[in-house]
């Protein structure tokens, strides 16, 4: 099958910074596919390169099997919900949402009733001719997101929609986006620099790093397999190994990843299962989360840390400096690629 | 419309056109009318009129700018433009410093909007009107005499009437009454950018200061002055430019001593020698752009 | 709503302070205050103050006179072309200097200020020597073509500001969304300078209106109202005509002034 975006080999230079360096990607139709990285990864610019905003300096991007570079945002069949929402202040709500009809001739009745339709959609009808300085923040998101829809787009961009929204907002929003996408079925292509929105919402992830991505994956398969120590930190958190400790548990040079929360924590003098590695170290610091604490332990050079739910935790938390030993089954220390 | 469709599909994948087509028209007009009479103006001022004929002969000299500098009168005239225009410089900042202090840091803001539009509406109000306003003011028989008598201050005004140099016949044509035209007519020029630019101290830094001990004083003149300079610099642009090439007001205002402008003015017209005019049009471009090179040393365009 | 600031005593404006603001603004405001005083005196010779009387009758002399309505036809209309033009080329330079870079901006922009940064009389004194290098005849269209090259930079001021306050998303979203260049010009972007455009428009048509230092120059023998009224000042017999002009002349450039202000406003715009 076609995928519905392609990028191949797209790199995109603004002076002698590589925003985009060589990216080839490719995103299957219905997909809920996010672009993940800390600001200055290239993911927004990856985004404007598929919305038309902006063209890549070399490589090809298309859409729907169709050659799309250099091609207008206007003549392109994707659309987008901005950071800062974009509505136009002039008009009203209903006019914001009628725009995308209204600038391709239809008939001033016809497009009240598709942006009311998409409005209902979104829950704004009844704020159908409020301008959008009357709205809350929550409430334009919906009214920008209306706008993207009323086009019937087969790809819907998103660039940190919910950047803007408190936290209990953006887990409802989060919650209400990944409905609307499943009940429309199209594609949504979404920039967020918070991995815990990409990993709950997202079909698969791409991870970004200095214009390059580093990772295409499912949350699930980033976060058990993560392929390089960047992702590995990135998505969720992790203990990465290597050098002399590496060398000594595994016997090998190569660098691994442990997630915290994989790292058993004993005695010093505990006896260790066969089949577990572990390690000796002297305990620093102790972070309390609430349902989790967080142990810090110096084992040689490095410090690793150990996540223990609350409810297992001895009762009595040792004095720092004590003598620790830390375990993990061998296989969920994760091979990473060196780079 | 699919053709104009076609067109703005062709223009967006090419910016460059688009922004030469954009800029093509006000371009023309401004390279060719105004840097072609500027150029103009500077060939005028290199060409030299013929003594016997009165006309002016179309060839490359120096003569003309001999003429403007070799001639006391005319340094004179440069001289003492010069001198007015520092002096209403000077002046305009000291007066505009209390008012743009008060409406950028202290006003209320239903006080504040009141002062930006009593400034600018006077700013605004036409230039010969308020000329003509002052020459009323000043004359003999004016308010201002009326004022002084009133408060029975007439000998302290004959007193600085009878200085010389800078006194003269009556208010209306000494450069006393000048000086005060001058500085009443650039003042909202200096206050506006001033204002501009001391809105632009935050108050958590002049409340630092306070907090580390500073008495108001040591905060004004520590913090608030050296913040404010970029504006002070700013305004000064204006006053001292537009005094530079004024010629209206000191021929309807004040003592009979020439000024740069009205040189100018006058060499183009009765005395028909343009390239005298010219050269003397010259000098205060010449002043302006050395101001403009240490104003912008003083960061004084941030503040524009 | 900006809330009122509540200030410590120490950071509040002495009294010296306040009387030397108030003073300040009513040295600017009086002078122009008695030029409507003076606009009714019964006095037609001399300045005296106080007038001795008060009287309407300058204002039927003024209207009376030909010469005064032909300046200020001659003015209005010198104004209302250099304005139009003003307002083509000064808006096409600000769309297309508001957000590009590019090789050589910078001595454009500079360009751009000249016309107001360099003294009027530079202006004048260069443009008739074009003209007179050109053989060309002063007159009504040397008014105007030195009247736009300022007015331009007005224009050019105010709409390059509001541009710049235009989220460039705005401009994408609408593209996004279908519209092409034109189409977002005319829905999302002239709406939003239109108030700009106007306000820029009105400034400039008021300082035409009342541009005399220039058009000293490239006027010929042509009289505009300023050129009427700055002539007069030195027949002392009109005194009492030239007062209703003057109050004329500020009645009919405060009006667009006052409407530009308005229009300027930041919290004017809404979004």
């Amino acid at each position: 099958m076609t995928p519905a975006i392609e990028l191949a080999g797209v790199s995109r230079l603004f002076g002698a910074v590589r925003a985009l360096d060589d990216v080839s990607l490719a995103i299957a139709g219905g997909e809920f596919f996010a672009l993940l990285g800390p600001s200055g990864s290239g993911k927004t610019t990856c985004l404007r390169l598929i919305a038309g905003f902006d063209q890549p300096t070399t490589g090809r991007v298309m859409l729907h099997g169709e050659d799309v570079t250099g091609v207008p945002p206007f003549q392109r069949s994707v659309n987008t919900v901005f950071q800062d929402y974009a509505l136009f202040p002039h008009m009203s709500v209903v006019e914001n949402v009628a725009y995308g009809p209204m600038v391709r001739g239809v008939g001033a009745d016809e497009r009240r009733r598709l942006a009311l339709e998409v409005l209902e959609l979104v829950q704004l009808a009844a704020l159908a001719d409020r301008a959008p300085s009357q709205l809350s923040g929550g409430q334009k998101q919906r009214v920008a997101l209306a706008r993207a829809l009323v086009n019937r787009p087969q790809v819907l961009l998103l660039d940190e929609p919910l950047g803007a929204l408190d936290l209990r907002l953006r887990e409802e929003m989060q919650i209400e986006l990944k409905a609307i996408q499943q009940r429309l079925g199209i594609t949504f292509v979404y920039v967020t620099h918070d991995q815990g929105e990409a990993l709950s919402m997202a079909d698969r992830v791409a991870v970004f790093r200095d214009g390059r991505i580093e990772q295409v994956d499912t949350p699930r398969e980033l976060y058990v397999r993560p392929r390089t120590a960047f992702v590995a930190r990135f998505v969720g958190s992790a203990n990465v190994i290597e050098g002399a400790l590496a060398r000594r548990l595994t016997g090998s040079d190569r660098v691994f990843a442990i997630r915290p929360e994989m790292i058993e924590v004993r005695g010093s003098d505990e006896p260790v299962p066969g089949g577990m590695l572990s390690c000796e170290g002297t305990l620093e610091e102790v972070h309390y989360h609430g349902a989790t604490s967080r142990w810090h332990v110096r084992v040689g050079e490095a410090v690793l840390t150990a996540v223990r739910a609350e409810a297992a935790a001895a009762a009595v938390i040792p004095a720092h400096g004590a003598r620790l030993r830390l375990a993990w089954a061998r296989e969920s220390l994760v091979p990473l690629e060196e780079r | 419309m699919p053709a104009l469709r076609a067109a703005a599909a062709f223009l967006h994948g090419r910016r460059g056109f688009y922004l030469a087509l954009l800029l093509l028209p006000p371009l023309l007009w401004l390279g060719i009318i105004y840097l072609g009479s500027l150029f103009a103006l500077l060939a005028q001022s290199f060409y030299a009129i013929d003594e016997f004929t009165a006309r002016i002969v179309p060839e490359f000299t120096l003569a003309t700018y001999r003429q403007l500098f070799s001639q006391p009168a005319n340094l004179d005239i440069i001289l003492r433009t010069v001198a007015m225009a520092v002096a209403v410089t000077a002046a305009a900042a000291v007066i505009a410093f209390p008012v743009a202090n008060y409406m950028a840091r202290y006003a209320t803001p239903r006080m504040k909007a009141l002062f930006y539009v009593g400034v600018m509406l006077p700013m605004w109000t036409s230039y010969l009107v308020k000329v003509y306003a002052w020459r009323l003011v000043l004359a003999k028989q004016g308010i201002f005499s009326w004022f002084l008598d009133v408060f029975g201050l007439t000998p302290v005004l004959d007193g600085a009437l009878a200085t010389p140099v800078i006194g003269g016949p009556s208010l209306a044509s000494s450069y006393i009454g000048m000086f005060i035209v001058f500085v009443y007519m650039w003042l909202p020029f200096m206050i506006l950018p001033l204002a501009a630019a001391l809105e632009r101290v935050p108050g958590s830094l002049v409340q630092a200061s306070a907090d580390l001990g500073a008495r108001p004083g040591q905060t004004f003149r520590h913090v608030v002055l050296p913040l404010a300079l970029p504006g002070l610099a700013a305004g000064s642009i204006f006053t001292f430019s537009l005094t530079l090439g004024d010629y209206i007001i000191p021929s309807v205002v004040g003592a009979p001593g020439y000024f740069i402008g009205m040189m100018v003015y006058q060499q183009q017209g009765t005395a028909g020698n343009l390239p005298l005019a010219a050269a003397f049009s010259v000098v205060p471009i010449v002043l302006i752009a050395v101001y403009l090179a240490l104003a912008r040393r003083m960061g004084a365009f941030d503040a524009l | 709503m900006p809330s009122r600031r509540m200030r410590a005593a120490w950071d509040r404006a002495t009294l010296g302070q306040k009387i030397a603001a108030f003073a300040g603004l009513a040295f600017l405001h009086l002078p122009v205050w008695v030029i409507f005083l003076y606009a009714f005196t019964t006095e037609d010779r001399t300045y005296q103050f106080p007038p001795p009387g008060l009287t309407l009758k300058w204002f039927e002399v003024a209207f009376a006179r030909a010469d005064i309505w032909a300046a200020l036809k001659l003015s209005l209309a010198v104004a209302s072309v250099a304005t139009a033009i003003a307002l083509l080329l000064g808006t096409l330079a600000a769309f297309a200097l508001a957000r590009s870079r590019f090789r050589g901006r910078e001595l454009i922009t500079l360009l751009f200020v000249l016309p107001i940064a360099l003294p009027g009389i530079v202006t004048g004194i260069a443009l008739l020597a074009a003209f007179k290098m050109g053989g060309i005849q002063p007159g009504f269209w040397t008014i105007v073509v030195g009247h736009a090259t300022f007015c331009i930079v007005i224009v050019h001021n105010n709409v390059i500001a509001r541009l710049r306050r235009i989220p460039p998303s705005w401009v994408e979203a609408s593209m996004d969304l279908g519209a092409d260049g034109l189409q977002t010009f005319r829905h999302v972007l002239l709406p939003q300078i239109a108030t700009a455009l106007l306000a820029g428009g009105m400034l400039a048509f008021a300082l035409s209106f009342d541009e005399i230092i220039v058009t000293l120059f490239t006027a010929g023998h042509e009289r505009t109202l300023p050129i009427w009224f700055f002539n007069e000042l030195f027949r002392p017999r009109e005194r009492p005509i030239t007062n209703v002009v003057a109050v004329t002349v500020v009645l009919i450039t405060l009006v667009p002034i006052l409407l530009a202000y308005r229009l300027t406003r930041p919290n004017d715009t809404r979004g």
